[in-house]
This record gives structure tokens, sequence and C-alpha cells, in this order.
């Protein structure tokens, strides 16, 4: 099962290596990791997207909480929560038709232009990560020339507390 | 006040209580190992750093103190590697200081340069690379508090020559906050509660108890408890001596080399109480089958050791010797006999396990059986300072099998990770630390030779340590199961040439002795305790003894292999 797991770490060097290092070490998977710092700067957000059975999610996030620089670990997996992916997708257009055919499946999912060129498009979608799945199948068969994800980002929705 | 790095260093180590240390000097650590002319903490010289690591690794666990060493950059640092590992495997608190070549070469591939925070990575509890010398006096002050609180560990602080050299004000911070690390030592008061009612509803519990208790130094609590409830105790590797061996509760080891008794008790009962261990696939066998029918509750101060492997019924998270302390507590508002309830059928059973069952050898011929060796060493030491140590091999699980252990920290041996090497230099450490006792390193012929070098040091400082080789002219715990799994194919397990041990302690200017016959192992043992300062002790012994019981790996601990 997929268990998207947020992590609260000070934001020192080495940290990422030793929460990266814990799921290499112990074999365990990382699908998608995004991690940047929180407005107190002295503190970053890692969202990791891992699989693994209860039994397995349940030892990872002891062993993150167990490293000295985590402050804390929310498996959101089963909380009522809110999450977000980005993704710029270059698309091969050669002609003004495929342009408006793009262009009109862009609309529908509320993604926005920004590039276009001779030979290609690239476009911006946010969404949840079966959103933007959905937007690069429609669009896939047009020819994908090149493409970026950042990987989930997540957190719990309304009064529970960030940190 | 304005000082330097290595003022900083020593100051600290002063601040901690630091009497002694062990380590190995480099180029990057000159601006150090010059300013120990300046303080009265003692600077032990090994002969190689794995020596060095070991031996605070020995002395920190014969006192509960925080073992140091440190090691020049580069190779001196990855020659700590096994050490640090050892002590991580064990939770050993430990903090080891490593030089590192000055910030502004770190990542040019300079000389002597290892990234050895990354190389460690995986191994320590945790660790620091100091790149300001403002933030080397508290950076050290919580290597001390990370090494010694929560599940003890190894704490690496790498420290560049450029820092060393630096000057700044000296500030020692009185306390440590670090967010993320507030360990919990207090156990949650429902949970204590609940305890008493898994114990209400048991007629065969269980103690299991492990290395926890004594880095808690709650076997007094242990103790009390198994008593006032009247419940069997079974101990790991690690844990042995958490019960007086003597105790008329105190089954022995269980596990793969453990005996009848624990490993049936461990199948039959009907809780489980762990105390301090984890689980250990050593201890365990197969896991589908390991204390079926048994309810488990499992104290532990690390949260990540609860249902890692055997599901927990009620785990209790804190310090072993707090919780315990909560339980007794709790247990005095309870009906003591209606809780006792069926355990003395229960320990009568066990006991009949015991009788039917007890570790067995036989010493007939001329041939030294190990085992004779160590319970003779056994009834010698009954009731002395006596600290024992072993290398890694069938020898260490003869020692945990036969000497009886009355006191925790008594036994000092690698369990996790299983080190050869390790019980030399360890008992120096615990020589170190133990002025006036005896320490007792157990080896075998392979393994006291990865770390023999540092005989020059026990010598030089004449400690009080006895080397008892077990001389098998094997690598004896791998022979064994090239008999049992390899159709007795002994690839490269017969160790054909071995030096003269007797010259060999003699060259450093030690006592030698050896025998091969039965009836000097009583004198030889007695004249090894007698004769002052290191002695090297050449047993040869029975060329294939297996250690037995056995339950062979992945089997269920039920299906045990009592005699070969
Ligand atoms: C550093 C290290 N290398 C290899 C091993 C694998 N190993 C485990 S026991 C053993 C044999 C030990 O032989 P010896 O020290 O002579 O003791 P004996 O088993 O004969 O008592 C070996 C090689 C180990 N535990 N540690």
């Amino acid at each position: 099962m997929r268990h998207t797991i947020s992590i609260i770490v000070e934001n020192q060097f080495g940290v990422l290596s030793r929460v990266t290092g814990l799921f290499s070490g112990r074999g365990y998977n990382i699908e998608s990791l995004t991690v940047a710092p929180q407005d107190d700067k002295n503190f970053s957000r890692i969202t990791i997207v891992t699989t693994g059975d209860d039994a397995v999610v349940e030892q990872i996030t002891k062993q993150l909480h167990k490293l000295i620089n985590t402050l804390k670990v929310t498996d959101l997996t089963n909380e009522d929560h809110v999450e977000r992916e980005l993704m710029l997708v270059k698309i091969s257009c050669n002609s003004t038709a495929t342009r408006s055919e793009i262009l009109q499946i862009m609309d529908i999912f509320r993604g926005k232009t920004v590039d276009v060129g001779m030979k290609s498009i690239t476009i911006e979608v946010t969404g949840a990560e079966e959103k933007v799945n959905a937007f690069l199948d429609m669009v896939r068969p047009f020819g994908i020339k090149e493409m970026v994800r950042t990987g989930k980002v997540a957190m719990l929705r309304g009064q529970k507390p960030g940190i | 006040m304005q000082m330097t790095g290595a003022q900083i260093f020593v100051e600290c180590l002063r601040q901690e209580k630091v009497d002694l240390f062990f380590g190995y000097p480099g180029g990057v650590l000159l601006g150090i190992y010059d300013e120990l002319y300046n303080c009265d903490v003692k600077h032990i010289l090994t002969r190689h750093e794995q020596g060095a690591v070991h031996a605070a690794d020995g002395y920190a666990r014969s006192t509960g103190r925080v073992g140091v060493c440190l090691a020049t950059s580069g190779p001196g640092a990855t020659n700590l590697v096994t050490g640090i590992a050892t002590a991580y495997m064990d939770s050993v608190p430990m903090v080891v200081f490593t030089g590192q070549v000055p910030t502004s070469a770190i990542g040019n591939d300079a000389f002597q340069e290892v990234d050895i925070v990354g190389i460690t990575r995986p191994i320590v509890k945790h660790s620091y690379l100091v790149k300001d010398v403002l933030d080397l006096a508290r950076t050290i002050k919580e290597a001390f508090h990370i090494a010694s609180t929560g599940r003890p560990g190894p704490v690496l602080v790498d420290i560049p020559k450029d820092v060393i050299h630096a000057k700044c004000d000296f500030v020692y911070p009185d306390t440590v906050n670090i967010a993320g690390y507030k360990p919990n030592t207090t156990g949650h008061p429902g949970q204590i509660k609940k305890v008493v009612d898994y114990v209400r509803d048991a007629r065969r519990p269980l103690l299991y108890v492990g290395g926890g208790v004594k880095s808690a130094d709650a076997n007094e609590e242990l103790r009390q408890l198994a008593h006032t409830l009247r419940i069997p105790v079974t101990e790991t590797l690690m844990g042995l001596g958490s019960i007086d061996g003597y105790d008329d509760l105190a089954i022995g080891m269980l596990g793969m080399h453990g005996c009848y008794a624990a490993n049936m008790a461990v199948s039959d009962c009907d809780l489980i109480i762990c105390v301090g261990a984890r689980f250990d696939d050593r201890v365990t066998g197969k896991l589908s089958e390991f204390a079926k029918g048994a309810k488990v509750i499992h104290f532990d101060i690390d949260p990540s050791s609860i249902s890692k492997s055997v599901y927990a019924h009620h785990p209790v998270v804190g310090d072993i010797k707090i919780v315990l302390g909560q339980l007794l507590e709790e247990l005095q508002k309870h009906d003591i006999e209606e809780l006792k309830k069926g355990h003395e059928e229960w320990i009568r059973q066990v006991a009949e396990w015991k009788e039917q069952f007890p570790l067995s050898y036989q010493q007939d011929g001329d041939v030294i059986k190990p085992q004779f060796v160590l319970e003779t060493l056994s009834k010698m030491i009954k009731g002395k300072n006596v600290f024992v140590t072993t290398e890694v091999g069938q020898h260490q699980m003869w020692a945990a099998q036969f000497i009886q252990f009355e006191h925790p920290r008594k036994f000092i041996t690698s369990g996790g990770l299983g080190t050869m090497g390790y019980g030399f230099p360890a008992a120096i450490g615990a020589a170190f630390a133990n002025p006036d006792a005896i320490v007792i390193d157990v080896a075998g012929d392979g393994s006291i030779q990865m770390n023999i070098q540092e005989m020059m040091i026990a010598v030089q400082h004449k400690r009080n340590v006895k080397i008892l080789i077990l001389n098998n002219g094997f690598l004896g715990m791998v022979r064994q199961w090239q008999q049992l799994f390899f159709d007795r194919r002994y690839s490269s397990t017969d160790i054909e040439m071995q030096p003269d041990f007797v010259k060999l302690g003699e060259a450093y200017g030690a006592t030698g002795l050896r025998t091969n016959k039965i009836d000097e192992v009583e004198g030889i043992l007695k004249k090894m305790l007698e004769t002052p300062g290191p002695v090297i002790v050449d047993i040869v012994t029975a060329r294939e003894e297996n250690v037995m019981p056995m339950v062979p790996a992945g089997a269920s601990v039920r299906d045990m292999i009592l005699t070969d």
C-alpha cells in the first residue's frame, strides 16, 4: 500500500541524507520525495511517498522519528489531508490544429501555458496525483518530449496543527 | 576567555568528567595531542584505532559511563568503523572523536580525507561535523547527552584541523535543547496499570530480559518484580547477569544456543514480559513459531524496537528502571496472591525441564573439553570481582552457557555484530575502568589474533587482564556449521599455523602459560588469577567439540538439537 509521510526536520546539513539513508539502508522504496524550508527557516518539511504494508510503514515512521533531527513524523495516508503535485510537460505540436486541441485539454485540467515554440508547447499542471496522471494520459498521443514532476506535497486539512 | 579548539576539546572532556580516553594521533590532531600535556584527562595510546574504540566500549559497558575515543582523519577514522558498529548494535554509550582535514580542503580528496560522517551514518546514533569553533563546545555537550540518554549509542564528532586551531570564547552550555530529541523516560500510567491485567490473566508468565536492563541499571527492580510475582527469568546474551545466575528463578540464556528449559519456557508460556530486549533473530528462531500461544508485553526505551519483529500486544515505552519502578508501585495496590496464581506450578515445570536437560558435555578421556574449563573457572570466580569479556565464536557461547554471572555488567561481549577481536581491547578498557578487578578475555585461537597488538598497553600499564585461549586449532564456530550443514568440508577453518601464544605473550612482557592436561586445568586457572598483570593462557582443547544445544537457523526454538 502507498503511504504519504510528512516529516518536519531541523534544517541542518546532512539531515536529508540521514532520512534517505534510512530508507535505502533498510531496503525501503522511495517513490517520490520533496523537501523545502518552512516559513521558520530553522525547519524543513519533507514529503515522502513510499510503499509497504502496515508493519513496514510503522517501522519507517518509528525509525524516522528516532533520528535526532526530526521533530514530527505523520503518516497522512489515513488522515484527512490535501495533496498537490506540479508537473511541467513539453508536448510536440507541429500544427495549429494540434495546438488548439492541446490548449483545450489544458483548459479542462486548469493548466497553464508556460512556453510555446514552433514545435512544442510547455504546460504546467498542478493537482492531485491522479489529475496530473490523467492529463498526461490525454496528451501522450501528441508526443511527450520532456517532462518533470515535483512529487507530492501534502499536509493535514483544517484545524490539526502542522508541527 | 579565548581558547583554541584543542583547549575547548580538553575542557569539555573535563566538564563531562571524563577521566580517561583511548586514542591514536595523527597530523590533524597534533593541536589536541599537544594540549593533553596541560590537563589531567588521561589519554591511553593504543596500538590500533580498533583497539581504542573497543577499549572505550569495554570501559562504557563495565561502568555505564560514556566511553570516549579519538582517532585521526582518513585511515585513523576508518579503522574505527567496526568498533562503532559494534557499539551501535549493542547500544553502548560512546563518543567518538575524529580529526578531519581543514574545512577549506573538505571535498577536495585531500590527503587523509574521508567522509567519515558519511561512512558511519548508518551505524551511529547521531553525528556531527563541526565546521566552526563557535559550535564546538555545544556540539560536544550534545554528543555526550545523546550518547548517554534514551537508548544509548555511539555519537561521532568530526573536527577539522582548522577548528582545532581556531580560537573563541569558551562557553559550556548547562543544558541541552535539541528540538527533535526528547526521549520519553516515564511510562504512561494507564499502560502500567494494564500490565497488571495481563499478569492476572496469565498462568505461565515469563520474563525475557535483554541488555536494556543493564543499560538502565534496573537489575534490582527486575529482581523485585520477578520475586514479587514469582515469574521465571530467561536472559539474552546481552542480558546475562541481569538476574543472579544462581537465583532460583533464573533459567539462563534462550535462543540459538540457549538452554532447553529457556526455549521450552518461551514456547509454552502464555505471557512474555520482554524487558529491554529486541526479539533478535538469534533469539526467536522461526518467527511464526515463536511463543505462539503467548501474549506479549514489551518494555523498551526505544519505540522503534516495539513490534519490529514480534507483535507486542501491550507496549510500555520508557526508561526500564523508571517503568519497572512504576510497575512495582502499582503492584502494591493489588492482591499479589491472586496475581501469582498458578505460577509455582509453572516454576516447577521449568525446573523439571532444567533437570531433565541441563547444559551438558562429556568430559571423558584426557582431551580437555572447553566447557570443563569454563565451568571450572565459573566456580573459581564465584563471589569475586571478576569481569569476563569474550571474543566471538564457540568459546563465547560456552562462556555464556557455563559461567554463572551474579551481577550485571560483569559479562561483556559483542552480541549484535558478533565482532571477533572485540574481547581483548574491551577487557583492557574494563580493566582501566575497574583497577581493582580482574578481567578475563575468553578467546578463541582465531579471534585473539585480531587485536593481539593491544597486549602492549596491558603490559605497559600493568592492567589485570587475562587472556584465556580455548585453543581448538579451528575457527571453531564456522567449523561447527560446516560440520552440520556442509558435510564436514572444513574449507578455510583449519588454522594450520598458530603462533606460540606463550612466547607471544612473553615477547610483549606478559606471563604465558599453557596446558593440554585435564588435571592441570584448575591449577593453571588458579595461577592465571593469582599472577598480577597481564597473563595469556593457552589451553589446548578438543578439536571438534560443538556448542550444544542448538536451534538450526530458521527452525523453531522448540526444535532444538540437544546433542550431536
Ligand atoms: C571480524 C569477524 N570476522 C569473521 C567472523 C565470522 N566468525 C564467527 S565465529 C568465527 C570463528 C571464531 O574462531 P575462534 O576465535 O578460533 O573461536 P572458536 O569458535 O574456535 O571458539 C568466525 C570466523 C566474525 N564473527 N567476526
